[in-house]
Parts: structure tokens; sequence; C-alpha cells
């Protein structure tokens, strides 16, 4: 199968200050993949996601999203690219539909249409019976769940989601996380998606890259890391023992 | 531009929905509907048995009830509402996360904080407009007399200076709001410079004239008349002063001059009465232009840096 690539980066760099939060970073992201962007806190994966949305310029290097220049054109991407970034705030006290209301709004959805396009995504995401709880009132895993049904209102070809799991219980987690496998399948979103939760990452993942100190050390699918660190005699493996592996020698 | 509709109504709707809009409303509606009505029965007494009395409808607005007059009041409570509206805008989007989730949406970074500029303004708008026909509609009724064209005009004027006044007042708050995280320090910052405006600045400004004036054994007249030019000089930099300069002489047709000192001989004197009569609305707005530019200038320079500085912070601080 011969996949467009969605998202490509070349020597992408970025540098605050004199420190190097991104350095020389290739992606090459195809279309319907789940990419996994793991690594240890502080190793530049959301300031990678930044420069991506065109919310922050690279210092250096280029990027393609979608074959456009996010630094140049970071209205046209911010218009097909949803992200959900790391502690995500919303407005408390509105409800769940007149966020997404606001969102539609904002992204240009003509108005006619607005209702029953909330209506459908309030019903993929499994918030239809809070709709009218204001946000304040919900629980973290329903305010992740929100997010992610901003990004379905905008019909985003490409999601980013910065730790989308963070601070969730585990049945809320498995919930999020079965919801972003779902998407990707029905929708042939493209995602990147960064977490610690190495299990469910595994789980979903088509290929994962790790980042170390602003430099992606390995990059492919599961299986060609796992050759790559334990040789070929190795039949199972986990997500996290190749993790470990890569982050000891770095 | 994309978006600015959209943020305007979501701002305009956060605002009116909010407890604080609301309380400060009410305050200054009461406060100011009082003053007017403590000057109407003033006024009434005052006209018994003068005849055919021209521009008595604007001395609603400007001659002191108890305490003081309704543009004294908007003068020095009008930036707290200004600040009110203000000094959380930006930051507590930032606070609460959602700054970032308004940027990566497809609109330009500058209209967020224009939509929040506007949204201020239409809402100061409505509130000075309201206030001035509350007013008018209660002038008709205690002291009953029709308001002529040429006053409803120079209230039309004294409403665009208050709004111009007001929203710089707002864009002080929202600098603010951008250059501190935090909404309490945004806060103190924005009313420690209202603090320094309406009570410091006029004392600085007569120690500053007692500094560089001469020192002279005798206060001659020159010397006098030199420290109430550098007093005028260093208050005429508050916006306050300004704008109670401008809107007293526009909404004041006896007032011909923006000045308070002016030195008048014997001669002086009989040539001014024999000018007693009001000025020409053309001549009161001659008078105040440089006032009125130089409040525009004090906005605009506020609201430029407000901008600069947001269009260049960085989003991973943001």
């Amino acid at each position: 199968m011969n996949r467009e690539a969605v998202i490509v980066t070349e020597k992408l760099t970025k540098i605050y200050g004199g420190q190097t939060a991104v350095d020389r970073l290739n992606l090459n992201i195809l279309e319907g993949e789940i990419f996994g962007f793991l690594g240890p806190n502080g190793a530049g994966k959301t300031t990678a996601i930044l420069m991506l949305m065109g919310l922050t310029e690279p210092t250096n290097g280029r990027a393609r999203v979608l074959g456009l220049d996010p630094a140049r054109n970071p209205i046209q991407i911010k218009a097909k690219v949803g992200y959900l970034q790391e502690n995500m705030g919303f407005y408390p006290d509105l409800t769940a539909r007149q966020m997404l209301r606001f969102i539609a709004a904002l992204n240009d959805i003509p108005p006619e249409s607005v209702d029953g396009r909330i209506d459908r995504t309030l019903d993929a995401v499994g918030l239809a019976e809070e709709e009218q709880k204001k946000i304040g009132a919900y629980s973290r895993g329903m305010r992740q769940r929100l997010g992610l049904a901003e990004l379905l209102i905008k019909d985003s070809k490409i999601a980013f989601l910065d730790e989308p799991t963070l601070g969730l219980d585990p049945d809320a987690t498995n919930r999020m996380i079965s919801l972003i496998e779902r998407l990707n399948r029905e929708r042939r979103m493209t995602i990147l998606i960064s977490s610690h939760l190495l299990p469910q990452i595994q789980r979903i993942c088509h290929r994962v890259g790790i980042m170390i100190k602003g430099k992606m050390v390995a990059q492919g699918p599961m299986e060609t890391l796992a050759r790559e660190k334990f040789g070929v005699g190795k039949e199972t493996y986990t997500l996290e023992e190749i993790y470990m592996k890569y982050f000891q020698e770095s | 531009m994309k978006g600015l509709r959209v943020i305007i109504r979501k701002e305009l709707s956060d605002h009116f929905s909010s407890y604080r809009f609301l309380i400060l409303f009410a305050l200054i509606t009461m406060v100011s509907l009082i003053t007017v009505y403590m000057v109407g029965l003033n006024i009434r007494n005052e006209l018994e048995g003068i005849a055919k009395p021209r521009f008595v409808f604007l001395m609603l607005f400007t001659s002191p009830g108890a305490l003081f007059s309704l543009v004294q009041f908007v003068a020095f409570f009008g930036p707290l509402v200004g600040l009110m509206l203000g000094f959380d805008a930006v930051n507590r989007e930032r606070n609460q996360g959602t700054l970032s989730k308004l940027l990566s949406q497809p609109i330009h970074r500058d209209v967020v904080i224009n939509g929040k500029f506007l949204a201020g303004v239409i809402l100061i708008t409505v509130m000075m407009a309201s206030i001035l026909l509350f007013i008018a509609g209660l002038g008709l009724l205690v002291v009953g007399i029709v308001p002529g064209s040429e006053e409803v005009s120079r209230m039309m004027i004294y409403l665009l200076v208050s709004i111009i006044y007001i929203a710089f007042w707002l864009g002080v708050a929202m600098l603010f709001s951008i250059l501190f995280r935090s909404t309490a320090t945004s806060a103190l910052a924005a009313l420690a410079v209202w603090i320094f405006f309406s009570f410091f600045i006029t004392l600085g400004a007569s120690v500053l004239a007692n500094a560089l004036a001469d020192r002279g054994d005798a206060e001659t007249t020159e010397s006098l008349i030199k420290k109430a030019g550098i007093v005028k000089a260093v208050t005429l930099l508050s916006p306050m002063e300004l704008y109670t300069d401008a809107t007293a002489t526009v909404i004041d047709p006896r007032r011909k001059s923006a000045r308070s000192v002016i030195a008048l001989g014997p001669m002086e004197q009989i040539s001014m009465s024999r000018f007693s009569g009001p000025l020409a609305l053309g001549q009161s707005i001659l008078v105040v232009a440089p006032h009125l530019i130089f409040l525009v200038a004090l906005t605009l320079i506020c609201f430029a840096v407000s901008y600069t500085v947001f269009m260049k912070q960085e989003i991973r601080s943001i």
C-alpha cells in the first residue's frame, strides 16, 4: 500500500534561549497512521508539535504538514489539524454544546449544520447525556473526550494528542485509548500521540518514535526497533523494554 | 477579520453574565442618578425667576451636586470600569489553558486581543450611552427643559471622549494582563497606575514645580504663573487631567480655555467681559482638540504596545 506522507520534517530545530529543545528532527508520518511519540518529560515533544501546528516558529529546518509550511500558512494548517494540548483548558461556565458551538464558529462551520454535527460528535465521544452540564462539573476523563470532540467538530485530518491520558483513571484511560483507535479506524484520522503509557501505545500505534533530549533516537515499527535492540531471536518484547533500552543508552 | 465576530460575541456574553460587571454597572448607574437628581433640584432653585436660560440642560452634567458633578465622577471612576473589564482578559485564558486552544483554531493571533478590546469598547459604549440617556431622561423630568441641537451634539462629543478615555484604561489593563501571568498582579499593577494618575501626579507636579520655580523671597506674579505652568504641564501627562479638561470645555460652553490659571490684567478683564457669551461648538472643539488628540494617541500607544507584546510572545510561555 502506497500511502502519502502527511507530515514531513527535515532537520527541524528549535532553540529557546541557547537551549536546543528540538534538535534536527526528521519525521515522516503517513496518512492514516497512529504514530506514538515517546520520550521523557522535557524531551521536546510538545515543542515539536507546536512547530508542526504553526504555533511557534522553528529556528532551523523545515516542516510540511499536508503539503503546507506551518511557519507560513498556520491558518490553513490549523483549519485541518487539531491539537489536544496537555492540561487543556475549557471555559468552566459553558456546557459541552456551547463549547463545541464556539469552536465550530471559529472554524467557520455553517451555523445551519452545526447542531446536527454536534449531536453526532457528542454521540461519538459518549457525552450525549452530559451535554447540558457545565464543563466545570466534568470529570477529567469527560473533559479529555470533549477535547477530542472539538477535533471532530472541525473534522481534523490530523490530530496531535499531547498526553491525552495524563491523570486519567484506568477506566477513563481505556475509554480514551479505544476512542482514539476508533477515530483512526473509522475516520482515517492521522494521529500523533505522545504518552507515557507504553502498553497502551504498543496496543494502538503503528509506528513509534523515541525522542530524548531533543533528538529522535529511534523511529519505526515496533518490530524493527525490537530487532535492532534485541536481535532476531526474541519473539516477545514490550515497548517498555525497547524504550528503557534506548533511554539507558542515551 | 475571520473569527473576530465570534470572539466579540463570546466576550460580550461573558461580560454580561459576569457578576463583577453587573455590580459595577448598578453602582455607577445609582451614583450618577443620585448626583443628577440633586443637581437637578439645585438648578431648579437657582433658575427661579431667570428668563430663557441657555444650556441649562448641560448643567446637569457639570454643576456639582452634593459632592461632585457627573463629569468628575466619570473622570474618577470611569477608569475602574476599564480596569475591571480588562485586567484579566488575557492571563485568565492563559491560566485556565484556553488561550492555546483559541490559538490553535484557524484564526490570526491578533483576532483574540482585538476581539477582547473591541468587546470591551462596545460594553463601555453601551454603559456610557445608557447612563447619559438615564440622566437626560431624568433631567427632562426634573428640570423640564428639552435640550437643543447644540446641547445634544455637545453631549455626543462628551460621550465619545468618555468612551475613548475609558478605552484607554481598558488598554492599560489589557497590557498588564498580557505582561503578568497572575491576575492578582495585573489587577494590582493596573490599580497602581490608576492611583498614581489620580492622586500622586498632582502632588508630584506641585513638588516639582516648587523645586523648579524661582526660590525668591517674595512670590512674584511671574513665579506663580511659572509654577502653575509647570504643574499644568506635568498633570497633562495624566489621562485623567486630559479628560477632565477636555470634557469640561466641551460640555460647558462658558469655558474658553482649558487652562486653570490665566494672567489677567484689568484691561484683559474688561475685554474678556465683552465676550462673556458662550463659545460656539466649533470653538469649544478647537480649544480641546490637542487634549483629544493626545488622549486618542495615548489609547492607541497603549493598545499598540499590548498588541506587539502579545504577537511576539512565545507560545511555549502561553
